[in-house]
């Protein structure tokens, strides 16, 4: 087998974007700079009533800028095209885009689909008026994407933990030494220093951060409103203890706060257990809460609805606190949680504890926010109205200023998911929780790091990688900003 | 003014206290005291000889009689060895037990010692804070005035060209954390494969001499996450302030567009920034733990990952006291700032 390069037989394309590129870097800094220098637009009335616009030259400069970038953009769908059309022989770029067919395929489906029905699909459909909304929700898809069929095995050429033989450090493109029957040829992104695939651990990296990030800033949330709220709604001595312990936790680096909580002896002494125990309790309150203010005066309809919901979520909570049939099981004494034939799931201790300091380290926030809004749209007319009409105070929290305050909440909730993400590669490079050999990317990035002198491929995918998928949904929430505010 | 300041130092303490009590707590957890035990004995130790180690440095007392030691309002731990001499954590190598105090702790200015470094806490935490300020020096320094301009060009003229490159550019810099852009720094700028060679990959030399060469990275890779932020939250004030009546008066007598920037709009707009910039501080804190890590350059931050590694409790409490204190104080200053910067808050 040859090695292969990075694009093969359609080299031919590298100039043509060098030249694409070039041109809309040049035509952004003119643009700035006419921008500064030249006088703001005048509009000049004519006699027959149309509209003329003195300055030519910034239309010329926007047109070429939008000409350039449209060129740029085309060249890399295409090398995307020819790639997945001609494979390896499309080198490295080709054989990769090929491997991405699924994520490709979804993708086109989902815009397609959202931009046909975007005027039925409320603050999601909007998103796709907005440009910055839509590359941001695209790499954030993308990267989506990638973790599920890197989970089911579609993309990834190689087991990430699989070790080759004369792989270790080996360029992109590499070819195997001892092809076997079934095995993919090549190391598309080259072998670390333990001769894995680069490639098919930075693809099973998605698949951890696409799991962990978003779960965990939603048990976030839900700690943050359901102590925000009537933190914010009702103040006094309750607001002053809630915000100390909020600022408490605050004040503490985060970093300090990692190395204390997540470290196998910590693990060992199931603390992490009991904070699990207690975070993961708020969502249960905050639903019984939620629906109890409700339907609480349509008691036939509320109790079954109570009982159904609240049964599956405690059932779901007592799985997800309980291992092997315990709570807590440490040397010296263990609490009996959910016996194992009834247990769902079991999250390993590892995982569990960087689950639960994320959520410890992000409640906080959350709570200062919605507390924040909580105190602003207390002094509304609606609420007043509510008040007056009598309903109870959870059901104003809950149904009036909860839904009044989720434009900004839905914009956090983007943005936090993105710091998450950048936790969770903090942790992953200081070598905490997770195990060793995991593909995730802080991880990859820690151990490519060490050699980054003379090796640059394994460290740079991962380091690419998390930085596109943050600045997707940093993107992504600006985009939903803007569209919200619109109305 | 005076009792807000008093009632925030009262806050300022007990959060203090709370905070030290809880990595006291977490530091004193017996499988982390074992691993102490084993990492200054050696790695065979029984289970028998871990206990006899603890039960001499006095670490199997109640925890919080511990954190009285600590504070120095409890008399410390002494143990008597079998051949009748006298050991404790306030007798300092050299000394007998007479001459040396009862109480030694926080209060009395003894901040222990470090089991890591074997050198007293104090000297530990002053030397590689003095590394780690010269570092921040400098990244404040690039930060902020970069941070400023950027945000000031970009909400000037809200949407124009300037506006949209610059906001990208920062919320590009907020999406790239420390490891991110540092690693990415280090492959472009300083490896063989790249061959640029511009700057030195480690900082490791710039402890003790400090050139461009090998101390402008890791001030770049921290400044430049903290760097979009602020420009954004400048950007978004300066916008504002930009729309303001007075501001379309002043366009409206004619005043020229860079007069009413310099002195109109600027003084105003630079009030949220400065709130931003000091509750920036305990990010930067972050920053400088992974940069220092990447650098190898031994600040306070590697101090932190070293005391953290190998749990040594004595040099971890001061390092979040000093964190703790970095942080609260940071935010006294922004709401004393504040207040001082905006009349109508003073007035209400």
């Amino acid at each position: 087998m040859e090695p292969l390069s990075w694009t093969g037989s359609i080299a031919f394309l590298n100039p043509i974007l060098a030249i694409a590129l070039g041109l809309m870097v040049l035509s952004i800094i003119v643009w700035m700079l006419a921008s500064i220098v030249l006088p703001e637009d005048q509009m000049i009335v004519n006699a027959d009533g149309t509209l003329t616009s003195s300055s030519s030259i910034r239309i010329l400069i926007q047109t070429a800028l939008r000409y350039s970038f449209l060129a740029s953009v085309g060249v890399l769908v295409a090398y995307v095209v020819l790639g997945i059309a001609m494979g390896t022989s499309a080198g490295i770029i080709g054989a990769i885009s090929q491997q991405f067919l699924p994520v490709w395929l979804s993708l086109i489906i989902l815009y397609a689909m959202s931009i046909a029905f975007k005027r039925k699909l409320g603050l999601y459909g909007k998103l796709f008026d907005s440009p910055i909304g839509m590359i941001g929700f695209g790499l954030v898809m993308f990267w989506v994407f990638t973790g599920i069929f890197g989970a089911l095995d579609l993309i990834v050429t190689h087991d990430p933990l699989t070790q080759v033989s004369g792989m270790k450090n080996k360029v992109p493109g590499t070819p195997l030494p001892n092809l076997e029957d079934g095995q993919y040829a090549w190391y598309l992104l080259g072998g670390d220093n333990l001769a894995r695939d680069v490639f098919s651990r930075m693809v099973k990296g998605a698949w951890i951060v696409v799991q962990i990030a978003p779960l965990a800033t939603m048990f976030a949330f839900m700690v943050g409103i359901t102590l925000g709220l009537p933190a914010g709604y009702y103040g006094g001595r309750l607001d002053t203890l809630l915000s100390f312990l909020a600022n408490l936790i605050l004040a503490f680096p985060v970093i300090l706060l990692f190395y204390l909580l997540v470290t196998p002896e910590i693990v060992a002494t199931g603390v992490p257990n009991y904070m699990a125990a207690i975070l993961f309790v708020f969502p249960i309150i905050f639903l019984g809460v939620l629906l109890n203010s409700r339907y609480y005066t349509r008691p036939n309809f509320r109790t079954p609805l109570l009982i159904g919901v609240l049964g599956v979520a405690i059932w779901l909570y007592l799985s997800l606190i309980s291992t092997g049939g315990y709570i807590i099981n440490t040397d010296s004494y263990r609490i009996w949680g959910l016996p194992t034939y009834l247990d769902l799931f079991d999250i390993p201790g590892g995982i569990l504890v960087v689950f639960v300091s994320v959520v410890f380290v992000n409640s906080p926030t959350v709570f200062r926010i919605v507390r924040g809004l909580a105190l602003d749209i207390k002094t509304r007319d609606y609420v007043a109205a509510a008040q007056t009409r009598g309903e109870g105070p959870w059901y104003i929290m809950l149904w009036e200023i909860l839904p009044n305050a989720r434009g900004p909440l839905i914009v956090d909730f983007c943005l936090r998911i993105g710091y998450t993400t950048i936790l969770l590669g903090t942790l992953g490079f200081f070598g905490l929780g997770l195990p060793p050999e995991s593909p995730d990317w802080g991880s990859t990035i820690n151990e490519g790091r060490k050699l980054l002198s003379i090796y640059l491929h394994p460290a740079l995918p991962p380091a690419l990688a998390l930085l596109s998928l943050v600045l997707g949904l940093n993107l992504l929430a600006d985009g939903l900003r803007e569209e919200s505010l619109k109305d | 003014m005076g009792l807000f300041i008093l009632k925030r130092v009262g806050i300022m303490l007990l959060t203090a206290l709370c905070l030290t009590f809880l990595v006291f707590f977490l530091t004193n957890l017996y499988p982390n005291l074992e691993k102490l035990a084993k990492t200054q004995g050696n790695f065979r130790m029984s289970d028998e000889q871990v206990e006899s180690y603890l039960e001499k440095n006095g670490y199997l007392q109640a925890t919080p009689i511990k954190y009285g030691e600590w504070l120095g309002i409890l008399p410390s731990y002494r143990h008597t060895n079998e051949d009748g001499t006298v050991q404790g954590r306030c007798i300092l190598p050299g000394k007998t037990a007479e001459e040396s105090p009862k109480f030694c702790g926080i209060l009395q200015g003894y901040w222990g010692y470090s089991t890591v470094f074997k050198e007293e806490v104090s000297t530990v935490v002053g030397t590689r804070l003095g590394l780690t300020g010269r570092l921040m020096f400098w990244v404040m320094l690039l930060m902020v005035p970069s941070a400023l301009i950027l945000g000031i060009l970009a909400g000037m003229r809200e949407g124009s060209a300037t506006d949209r490159t610059l906001s990208t550019f920062a919320i590009t810099t907020t999406a790239t954390p420390e490891y991110v852009s540092g690693v990415i720094f280090i492959a472009i700028f300083t490896s063989s494969a790249v061959g640029l060679k511009w700057f030195k990959g480690t900082a490791t030399q710039a402890m003790e001499n400090p050139t461009f060469e090998n101390f402008f990275l890791p001030v770049l890779t921290i400044a430049l996450y903290g760097m979009g932020y602020i420009a954004r939250m400048t950007r978004a004030s300066m916008t504002e302030v930009m729309t303001a009546q007075y501001i379309r008066t002043a366009r409206l007598k004619g005043v020229s567009f860079p007069n009413i920037v310099m002195k109109h709009a600027l003084r105003n707009a630079l009030i949220a920034p400065f709130t931003v910039i000091m509750l920036q501080f305990p990010w930067l804190l972050n920053g400088v733990v992974i940069v220092e890590t990447l650098f190898n350059y031994k600040g306070f931050g590697w101090a932190l990952v070293q005391a953290a590694g190998n749990n040594d409790i004595q040099l971890l409490l001061a390092i979040s006291v000093v964190s703790v204190f970095v942080v609260l104080v940071t935010q006294l200053i922004s709401d004393i700032g504040y207040v001082y910067l905006n009349p109508r808050i003073r007035i209400s």
